[in-house]
């Protein structure tokens, strides 16, 4: 499956200039946050933070998700391109809900007056982002590679189903949180300018997400080679 | 069907055979319990916070800890001498072994629920009154939701270094949707509440049962086999 250094080697160069693409759209998506969007009327500036907490917000659950899907295909197919695609998925998820979790308190201070609120869906968040930690650290205390694979999917499929008792929670509790302006059944209750600049950084986001993933894979396959014994000649220069 | 559920009273029983003989893991995970209980009851300042205010959240956080702790004995057992291994041979389907592995999980998590939940009135001065029935349903529904995911990790857990630290890290977080479902309907047992404030709650408990007993059924082969 996983051939050679060069190839990982080749994986890794693609995913840092994807990686330099997406940093340097989110730039943009600063200076269209900035400039562009006009500013709200009741939070200020501070809602500029919108720009940045809701996609990353997004994309660490879309990405928790993800992992979830391809654990599946994992325990069904066996192929371990796809473990070490949700290992690579697992360490940037972590920093999108490290982003969603730091820009928020940012954000929660001048609005709510606290930097923290134990609302459930904050609660929740927080411990998702414990639970994938919590993934990483399995994969680091198991030496097998194929019982990592089968214990890690495990827990990335009950991860998965825990998302939706996260929204589900929501509604049950009174809650702070502001109710959702995109992502609800009438129409995104936001004016265009805020909308498109939301979409694009989500945009962003997704692209950052794919060059981070692909530089941590290629980096896993040579890890992978090294584990089975490495390749004739080309574990010098392998780094 | 039926075969499975055989089966599965076959493993429980051994389990908890073993488990009374000789009685060192029940003992200190009730002990357990019970300090949780005392030192919760010390950690509060008696003139700021009523003990009753604390009662619904010390019950449960002493439940999750004894729970955690009687789970990390769940599969340690088996290891020891390879006896997993026994099992794995015998002539049963997996999910036998595993719904055995849950009903005696949750024997031994109901045990040691049953000898805290008189402590706590006692520690507390709760009137549990006419609230016991529902709170009992309440610790029912909430129990088997974490012992469920809590059986798959501690079967885990056992293969990983530092085992004993794994569980928790693993399980708290799927201890929070039941742990908040079950204080929040606790408290609101205790002050009387009409049932349909509970009832949104109510279901969150009982889906995260159905969705996780059955999920775990399923994944639980992927952890024991080779």
């Amino acid at each position: 499956m996983i051939t050679s250094f060069s190839a990982a080697r080749a994986v890794v160069r693609r995913g840092r200039a994807i990686t330099l693409l997406a940093l340097a759209g989110l730039v943009g998506v600063y200076v269209l946050a900035l400039d562009y969007t006009p500013v709200e009327l009741h939070q200020g500036p501070a809602q500029k933070i919108f720009y940045l907490h809701v996609p990353a917000a997004w994309t660490a659950l879309l990405v928790f998700s993800l992992m979830g899907v391809v654990s599946i295909l994992f325990l069904w197919l066996h192929d371990e391109r796809l473990d070490l695609f949700a290992e690579a998925s697992a360490e940037v998820g972590v920093m999108f809900s490290a982003i969603m979790l730091t820009t928020g308190p940012i954000w929660a201070k001048p609005i709510w007056g606290t930097w923290w609120q134990w609302d459930p869906r904050l609660t929740l968040t927080l411990f998702l982002f414990f639970l994938y930690v919590g993934y990483l650290a399995l994969r680091a205390s198991i030496h097998d590679p194929l019982e990592r694979g089968r214990f890690s999917a495990v827990v990335a499929i009950l991860g998965m189903l825990l998302v939706p008792f996260i929204h589900l929670s929501v509604y049950l509790f009174r809650t702070l949180h502001p109710k959702p302006v995109v992502l609800k059944p009438s129409a995104p209750s936001l004016p265009p300018e805020m909308l498109r600049t939301l979409l694009i950084s989500f945009a962003v986001c997704l692209t950052l997400y794919l060059g981070l993933v692909m530089m941590r894979y290629g980096v896993g396959m040579a890890e992978r080679i090294r584990e089975a014994g490495g390749e004739a000649g080309e574990v010098a220069d392998a780094g | 069907m039926g075969n499975t559920i055989r089966l599965a009273l076959a493993v429980a029983g051994k389990d908890l055979r073993a488990e009374l003989r000789s009685r060192t893991a029940l003992l200190s995970a009730l002990v357990f319990a019970a300090l949780v209980l005392v030192v919760f009851n010390f950690a509060r300042d008696p003139t700021a916070i009523s003990a009753r205010d604390l009662a619904p959240s010390a019950l449960w956080i002493t439940f999750a800890f004894g729970a955690i702790v009687a789970l990390n004995r769940a599969f340690s057992m088996e290891r020891e001498h390879a006896a997993l291994d026994g099992l794995l041979l015998a002539p049963l389907p997996r999910e036998a072994l595993y719904l055995g592995k849950l009903i005696a999980n949750l024997a031994f998590v109901g045990i040691v629920e049953a000898v805290a939940l008189p402590l706590f009135v006692l520690f507390f001065d709760v009137e549990l009154g006419h609230a016991l029935g529902g709170l009992i349903g309440v610790i029912i529904l909430a129990t088997i939701g974490f012992v469920a995911v809590g059986t798959v990790f501690s079967a885990m857990a056992v293969r990983t270094r530092f085992a004993e630290l794994m569980l928790p890290v693993l399980l708290l977080p799927f201890m929070v949707p039941p742990l908040i479902g079950a204080a929040a309907m606790t408290s609101r047992l205790l002050a009387d509440r009409p049932l349909s404030e509970m009832l949104g709650l109510l279901r969150l408990l009982a889906l995260y049962d159905v969705v996780f007993v059955t999920l775990c059924t399923l994944l639980f082969p992927a952890v024991v086999d080779e």
